[in-house]
């Protein structure tokens, strides 16, 4: 877990975001280092999405910064991109090719070489053993949802930032999920979330933002 | 722990993707075909059977025919990944973006423009061709519809997620176009004319090296306006 | 601190510009509108009246005082409008955006309006109300262009979407408009048969020349004055939907 191991820091300065006419939320600051979990709390429409999107950079913010171990988003570009994962509220699953094809794409996406038999593994670990040669069309909201976050096994990337990923899920999905991010942030990786679920993390830094306050 | 991707290897993957998922959905990239076949057909029941009026009209109605074909497909071009999330996470790539657009211009010319270079010809003697007229189709069809897929990709990028968009592609995209349209069937019909098609297809050839420049700037650019 | 400031000034860029532009606009199109209409009334006074009846063409060749300034403003309007659609996407400066929406509609009124007085001036020269004429055609792919400008900026019920879309399409059009004049060109050229020019404009007297221009100063002051009071009616509109010129 090389990457892992060194220090990294994700800082908002002053956020502003706006969607449409409408502004969500301002001055927004936080500031999240190696073993953090920042969850992030809010009624529908009060921007968690938005502010999800704005930090892995899919959407500029209407002013201020979001830095990376000091530097702008904006400008690391793809030099950011390589250290993100990020699963939004449309899991990025084609309906016409299998768990194992979705998976490996996405994986190959961002870069990741990963092998089949490995893949394959972890796909089985979250109950898709079956499902594995089947177009996903075929499967169920939480069994997409399953096969979007099978990458998380699979790549290590620092950063994680999650929208509502626990959505869908049975109990015992969630639970390996759970103890992935826990396992995660145990090791260094930091974690931006959202989610209307009850869950407990254990993890050694855990901070909550509240964007409707 | 894990190996990177070359560049290459990432990009093959996207083509390869768009391929196969056309592939399982061979409706799609069909009904492209038989449009093409079927409106072209219909020109010489308009317009009676006399063989040197069919010649005359041959690159003309081939042409417009096969521009209308490629913008069939247009709304389709990005519609799927960006409807299921696909496209975000290739904005979020390692890659640049724009190459990973440059792939999906690729796979929609394979699977859209590519087959009718194939096919114009066969209709093309329906229209009364000669030999070295059909040749000069297929050429200009080749790097037109290359050109074709690759400016219809900013009207396709531009109008994302929008209400109506196929009838606006059309209408951002058509203007756009009429270089290739003009350039494209002057071809033919210089051959028709006994002038040497050079000219033509030479800058036919420039209008592709523009388009293969600017458009997929441009349609990274309208990409990351839609994703915001 | 200087944080502070920094975030000042790029506020006042973003929210304080459009404020200090209506007033400012709103002194101006009066102004431009009576210079307007005067040098208008002045330019067809001399096109009309004053000018000579051309010798081949007779009295139907008047028409190009409205046709060739018309002409020329269609063409200037659409570089414009990408121009600020271009400052608009390099600066994010909504008024930018603003001017080349208010642009487009002027813009495609003068392209109209080319087209209708060629063709007027079409049927006694040729004896049809069209005729292929390279300019012509060019002109009427023009009014395409700006009526995908115009709908792409229709369609997005997202206002900030809409203005750097459409922003993107200008520029396309832009590049694109002197490739599409000389495809046409080279078109008419290789199709001699239907190789009819309107560009055989009666040799131009001194007087003539001068009454194009005026008129042509004529149809800029009345841009001007309609292009801005086209902003502020937008201005206008966008801040009582929004609370974004509000949030001081």
């Amino acid at each position: 877990m090389g990457l892992l191991a060194s220090n990294r820091e994700l800082t908002a300065d002053n956020l502003v975001g706006v969607r449409g006419d409408r502004l969500l939320f301002e001055k927004l600051n936080f500031k999240c280092s190696n073993g953090t979990v920042l969850y992030l709390q809010g009624a529908n429409g009060t921007g968690k999405t938005t502010l999800l999107r704005t930090i892995c950079g899919l959407s500029k913010p209407h002013a201020g910064v979001i830095k990376w171990c000091g530097e702008n988003i904006n400008a690391l570009a793809e030099d950011f991109h390589q250290h993100v994962l990020y699963i939004g509220h449309l899991p990025g699953i084609k309906e016409d090719l299998t768990a194992l094809e979705n998976l490996q794409f996405s994986l190959a996406l961002s870069g990741s070489n990963v092998m089949e038999d490995k893949a394959t593994a972890v796909l089985k670990m979250l109950g898709l053993a079956h499902g594995l040669n089947l177009p996903t069309r075929m499967l169920s909201q939480g069994q997409k949802r399953r096969v979007a976050l099978a990458r998380l096994w699979l790549q290590d990337l620092p950063l994680w930032i999650l929208d509502e990923p626990f959505t869908a899920l049975d109990t015992s999905a969630t639970d390996l999920l759970k103890q992935k991010i826990e396992a995660f942030a145990h090791d260094g990786g930091i974690v931006v979330m959202t989610t209307h679920q009850e869950v407990t993390l254990h993890v050694p830094k855990f901070e909550q933002l509240r964007l409707d306050a | 722990m894990h190996k990177k991707l070359s560049t290459f290897s990432v990009l093959y993957k996207i083509l390869e993707r768009d391929i196969k998922v056309a592939w399982r959905r061979q409706s799609d990239v069909m009904a492209v075909f038989f449009f093409f076949i079927i409106a072209a057909s219909l020109f010489p029941l308009g317009s009676g059977a006399d063989p040197k009026l069919l010649n005359a009209m041959a690159p003309s109605v081939l042409w417009v025919t096969a521009l209308l074909s490629c913008m069939l497909s247009l709304s389709r071009m990005y519609a799927s990944d960006y409807a299921d999330g696909t496209l975000e996470q290739m904005m979020l790539s390692n890659q640049p973006t724009v190459l990973i657009v440059l792939m999906k211009i690729l796979a929609h010319w394979m699977l859209s423009g590519l087959p009718l270079v194939f096919v114009a010809p066969l209709i093309g003697l329906q229209f009364n061709l000669s030999g070295a007229q059909l040749q000069i189709l297929a050429l200009s069809l080749l790097m037109g519809t290359l050109a074709l897929s690759l400016i219809g990709s900013i009207g396709a990028t531009l109008t994302l997620g929008i209400r109506g968009t196929g009838v606006l592609i059309a209408i951002l995209v058509l203007p756009l176009y009429i270089p290739v349209l003009v350039f494209g069937a002057g071809a033919v019909n210089a051959v028709s004319i006994g002038v040497s098609p050079n000219g033509a297809l030479s800058l036919l050839g420039a209008v592709l090296a523009m388009a293969l420049v600017f458009a997929p700037l441009a349609s990274t650019a309208a990409l990351k306006i839609a994703l915001e | 601190m200087k944080n502070l400031a920094t975030k000042s000034g790029f506020n006042w860029l973003k929210y304080a510009s459009p404020k200090t532009f209506y007033p400012l606009a709103g002194k101006l199109i009066p102004w431009c509108a009576i210079s307007a209409a005067t040098l208008i009334a002045y330019g067809l006074y001399i096109g009309l009246l004053v000018a000579p009846t051309d010798f081949q063409q007779g009295e139907g060749y008047r028409i190009i005082f409205v046709h060739v300034p018309a002409a020329w403003f269609s063409m200037f309007l659409y570089l414009l409008m990408a121009l600020y659609a271009g400052m608009g996407l390099v600066f994010n400066a909504k008024l930018s955006y603003l001017m080349a929406t208010a642009i487009a509609p002027t813009g495609a009124m003068f392209t109209l309006l080319a087209l209708v007085t060629g063709s007027l001036w079409g049927k006694p020269m040729w004896g049809a109300w069209w005729v292929w004429d390279a300019r012509l055609t060019s002109e009427l792919i023009l009014l395409f262009l700006y009526i995908g400008y115009i709908s792409l900026q229709a369609a997005i019920d997202d206002k900030t979407r809409a203005d750097k879309a459409s922003a993107v399409l200008a520029l396309v059009g832009a590049i694109n408009v002197p490739i599409i004049f000389f495809s046409v060109k080279w078109w008419n050229t290789l199709h001699q048969g239907s190789s009819i020019s309107l560009t055989k404009a009666p040799a131009m007297a001194a007087i003539m020349l001068q009454g194009m221009l005026i008129m042509a100063i004529g149809f800029w002051l009345y841009s001007i004055a309609v292009i801005l009071m086209r902003v502020r009616c937008e201005i206008l509109e966008r801040d009582s939907k929004t609370a974004m010129f509000r949030q001081d």
